[in-house]
């Protein structure tokens, strides 16, 4: 019988029942691991007040990009391997995406505050 | 060890079919897709809440309002719950039944928890005379967390029909392939409070 | 209780008597209806109608009803302009027949119903009918979902018609820009109706566009590589995805006004810390890819067609695919073109203004990627092929005077007058919607079996394109003249005789459009002569004609194995045209469900409970669709299983005609 799920372009390849269970828990918990301390870190400069103004934002900023990586990787299961290329272009040009819309908004917005108040 | 193909993302579920694995990787492909769109969303939340973070209009500020200690809570409750759903997909790809009902049921008690302290917080904000209709600042606050808060909600009453549909159908190809999927959004969910704290709440505690 | 809780704002004063003018037009809409219903249950066709097509999940069948939706739409938004066409052509210095309030409510609803509800639907109709084929595909990624699509942009349609009726429509134009559009100068619920019918059609949209996008990429026929697939599947696929990432800003843009209004909140307001200007930020971030939403896939059928019909293959298929990604990347970094006279500095405009310029070099690639394809050809001109000229000279003019208003300082020159109004219809009318008209014609014989008739088609065409250069030439000469857009009425003599040419532009478009219903009417009664089963008339290269007309409900009884680009065309070359085994199989297809019906009445109730601030209905609205949901998730048995032997004898039927029509032509 053949459904509509017919015309893979790349054949089949069926998973075999795994042993890797262990790994992917690994994964999971490396996962948390890192998403704890990374919070932590985050947290820890803007209550302690380690860091101010734009260093702080600039960090904070850095260490929520890493985490969001980590989360990719870690719990979400995305990296370079070919077989998921396709949904690894479409988050990269989701993010470009979200850089020019929140990017050009904030100039724009930025631009207008200036001159309607400066 | 045989060495593993993936066809889609989140953990890879064991098929016993060839049209079992190829309709996973279809049908996840497509919610990868409308996560994409929802991000999208939320990078626009973001960005109006960041046009609009001093438009206080002699309201409250930020750094006036938000109880930072209540935010590290729920950025941990929802993190050990991404974490707690990971052991269920484990879980699921073994093929071990009750494991999978007591990991969701972890992860719905952590995820109510999540709205519960996220109404708390609004509560008192609403208490303290912060309302939405209090100013710019204020609207794009409550709309941005309750957005979020919203998904939330939606991802704990997917649980809920989860549990109930692997009592009825047991782990059969639809409802794994569901469960991932559900992965996929809780794990995402995750993602955004990522933002939400490094844009709303630490910025606002630090100034 | 009292009637606020059960009927909430609506009242008795909702009906439309506040003017004969907008009386008569919802008694047309009522009676129109009332004709319809009548006629349907007069034949007896109800049953049938459910069950043929409001039920089905076949993407064919899903496809000609968006067509037909749009269609229909067309007719309503043309009406539209026919009312501002007359209306300018006679208020110089007088009142005209429609009150500014009216005139308001008029070309709100023309903008809106022409982009969200005939467009839109038009596109993804031929996108739905030809895109599988087109891939060689036996249906789409996600059936069920694509029906869902069509009932919500049904039930977006049908709350701005509703608003004809009941109560009135927004005055704000397609764009809402508040404070306007906010509550304290908008208290009526007009915007609420251009919200909700927005916010719901464009889920609607956003639903067949994941369907679409996992459909390209995950169902091609077998061996079909992405640098194989039809130029027409590229501008599918590219404008999928400007919907995935565009319509959020629609749904934010709308959704926060929504808020303003209805809660109380600042995002808009003048008052309370609200920014006016961020709404134009997101709406256009949404709006400009719009744009090319509609554009890309008429790109496409140009595409198409013009090879066809120069019998050749088409020139400069990888640059196309290229231009095509270009413009869709592009088309995120040029909004702020839109409100260059908002006021940011020099250096924001200066690089809005740039980008602008920049995305109009793979359109122009495009163009001389057609030319070349027709450049020693053999032509032939049948009606896709007219359309297809007619585009692409009208839409070089356009994209010129689009060029210039991309010039930051000539656009404060230029900016809301009637020259940006000729300047955008110069786009979409030869760009998007003689795109479709082409496509309706190309692909009609492959959804019916028989021929549109080619003696009303031309006369349509001639009457289409004298119409548009006579309605809007004299526009972008107004504009020079500093007319600006949206008046209702004037007090420049020297203005008038050019909005009566305008207006006559207008009637022939309008003896246009009476000659393709005329030309449909014709077509179907002298079926016989051009009905061909075989399925190729018109000797395609791609590979929805290599299966009857109209194909199966599985499309194709054998999947093809695809190794070239142009499918179809290289094996015929091959002399192999057919794949015709001696042995079928079963095959499974989706059953029917009332849930795309379910959804769009759920969605119109809800929408409309809203407009009118009835809540309970509302709940109801909410509490039904997340329970249809849930009890959706429980059915187990979608699909059903066409039978070899249903299979083989459908398939025989179609080798007689093939074999017949060989046998005619040698």
């Amino acid at each position: 019988m053949s459904g509509p799920w017919e015309g893979d372009y790349r054949g089949h390849v069926v998973a075999q029942p795994s042993s890797d269970a262990q790994s992917e828990t690994r994964s999971y918990v490396w996962g948390l691991g890192l998403a704890v301390v990374l919070t932590a870190i985050a947290f820890g400069l803007a209550v302690f007040k380690v860091l101010a103004g734009s260093a702080l934002l600039a960090a904070i900023g850095i260490l929520a990009l890493i985490q969001i990586a980590a989360q990719f990787r870690f719990f979400l299961h995305i990296d370079l391997s070919r077989s998921k290329r396709e949904d690894l272009q479409l988050i990269l040009f989701t993010g470009l995406l979200i850089l020019i819309m929140v990017g050009g908004s904030l100039w724009i917005m930025a631009s207008l505050d200036q001159r309607m108040m400066g | 060890m045989s060495v593993q193909v993936r066809h889609h993302p989140g953990i890879n579920l064991s098929h016993a079919r060839p049209e079992d694995e190829r309709h996973t990787e279809v049908t996840v492909f497509g919610f990868w897709t409308f996560l994409m769109n929802d991000a999208i969303l939320f990078a626009l939340l973001f960005a109006t809440y960041a046009t609009m973070v001093n438009r206080t209009a002699g309201g409250p500020t930020g750094p006036e309002l938000f109880d930072i200690g209540n935010a590290f809570v729920e950025t941990l409750v929802l993190l050990v719950s991404s974490f707690t759903f990971g052991m269920g997909a484990v879980a699921l790809k073994e093929g071990r039944e009750r494991a999978v009902t007591l990991w969701l049921g972890v992860t719905l008690v952590l995820g109510l928890g999540f709205v519960g302290l996220e109404l708390r917080e609004f509560a008192s904000l609403i208490g303290q005379g912060a309302t939405a209709q209090t100013s710019g600042f204020l609207s794009s606050f409550f709309v941005l967390l309750s957005t979020h808060g919203l998904h939330m909600l939606v991802g704990c009453i997917w649980i809920v029909v989860m549990l109930v549909q692997v009592s009825t159908f047991g782990l059969s190809r639809q409802v794994r392939s569901r469960i991932l999927r559900l992965g996929l959004f809780w794990h995402f969910l995750d993602l955004v409070w990522i933002v939400i704290f490094t844009t709303v709440y630490l910025p606002a505690v630090a100034s | 209780m009292n009637s606020s809780m059960l009927f909430g704002k609506l009242t008795l004063d909702a009906l439309p008597f506040y003017s004969p003018i907008a009386a008569g037009g919802a008694g047309v809409i009522v009676l129109g209806g009332a004709v319809v219903v009548g006629l349907i249950t007069w034949l007896r066709a109800w049953p049938y109608l459910w069950r043929e097509w409001f039920t089905t999940t076949d993407h064919k069948k899903i496809g000609m009803m968006y067509v037909i939706l749009a269609l229909v739409m067309l007719l309503r938004g043309f009406v539209d302009a026919l009312m501002m066409r007359a209306q300018q052509a006679i208020a110089m210095n007088a009142e005209g027949y429609l009150t500014p309030d009216h005139f308001q409510q008029v070309f709100s609803s023309h903008g809106t119903i022409m982009i969200f509800f005939m467009g839109m639907p038009f596109l993804f109709g031929i996108m739905n009918y030809v895109v599988p084929l087109q891939l060689g595909a036996r249906d789409v990624a996600f059936p069920l979902l694509n029906a869902i699509g069509l009932w919500l942009t049904a039930a977006g349609a049908a709350l701005v018609m509703a608003s004809l009726v009941i109560g009135v429509f927004s005055t704000g134009g397609w764009t809402g820009y508040p404070p306007y559009t906010e509550l304290s100068y908008s208290p009526t619920v007009g915007v609420d109706y251009w919200i909700m019918a927005l916010l719901v059609s464009g889920i609607g949209t956003t639903l067949s566009a994941i369907n679409f996008i996992v459909t390209i990429y995950k169902m091609r026929a077998p061996g079909m590589k992405l640098m194989q697939m039809p130029l027409f599947c590229w501008t599918a696929l590219c404008s999928s995805l400007l919907v995935i990432f565009a319509i959020p800003g629609l749904t934010v843009a709308g959704g926060l006004l929504a808020l303003d209004r209805y809660l109380g909140m600042h995002f808009f307001t003048n008052d309370g810390g609200g920014n006016v200007m961020n709404y134009a930020n997101i709406f256009w971030i949404f709006g400009h890819p719009e744009v090319y939403i509609l554009i890309l896939p008429a790109f496409g059928i140009f595409s198409t067609v013009i090879p066809t019909f120069s019998q050749k293959k088409l020139f400069g298929y990888n640059v196309l695919v290229y231009a095509t990604m270009c413009i869709a990347v592009l088309s995120f970094t040029v909004w702020l073109h839109h409100f260059f006279t908002m006021g940011a500095d020099a250096n924001v405009n200066a690089f809005f203004g740039i980008m602008t310029m920049v995305i109009a070099v793979p359109t122009g690639v495009k163009v001389y990627d057609w030319i070349l394809t027709m450049f020693r050809g053999r032509l032939r001109f049948e009606t896709p092929m007219l359309w297809s000229i007619a585009f692409i000279v009208t839409f070089v003019i356009g994209g010129m005077t689009g060029v210039i208003l991309s010039i930051p300082p000539l656009d404060y020159v230029f900016h809301n007058t009637l020259f940006l109004i000729a300047h955008f219809h110069n786009m979409l009318v030869p760009g998007m919607l003689f795109g479709l008209f082409a496509g309706y014609a190309y692909w009609f014989p492959k959804a019916t079996g028989f021929r549109l008739d080619e003696t009303w088609g031309r006369r349509a065409f001639v009457f289409w394109v004298a119409g548009f250069y006579l309605a809007f030439m004299p526009l972008y000469v107004l504009g020079f003249m500093g007319a600006a857009r949206r008046m209702a009425y004037y007090d420049q003599p020297e203005w008038q005789i050019y909005f009566v040419v305008a207006a006559i532009g207008a009637l022939s478009v309008l003896l246009g459009i009476g000659c393709q219903v005329i030309q449909l009417v014709v077509s179907i009664r002298h079926r016989e002569g051009t009905m061909d089963l075989a399925g190729d008339p018109w000797g395609g290269q791609t590979l929805e004609w290599s299966t009857s007309s109209p194909p199966p409900e599985y499309n194709f009884a054998v999947l093809r194995q695809v190794s070239a680009l142009d499918a179809f065309q290289a094996a015929k070359e091959d002399g192999r045209p057919y794949i015709w085994p001696t042995h079928y199989e079963p095959i499974e297809v989706p059953r029917n469900t009332a849930l795309g019906p379910i959804f769009g009445g759920l969605a119109f109730v809800l929408g409309f409970a809203v407009v009118w601030h009835i809540w309970w209905l509302a709940a109801v609205g909410v509490v039904g669709v997340i329970g249809t949901i849930i009890v959706r998730s429980f059915a187990t048995e979608t699909t059903r299983i066409i039978s070899a032997e249903e299979i083989t004898a459908t398939e025989l039927r179609w080798h007689a005609a093939v074999r017949a029509r060989q046998e005619a032509n040698s």
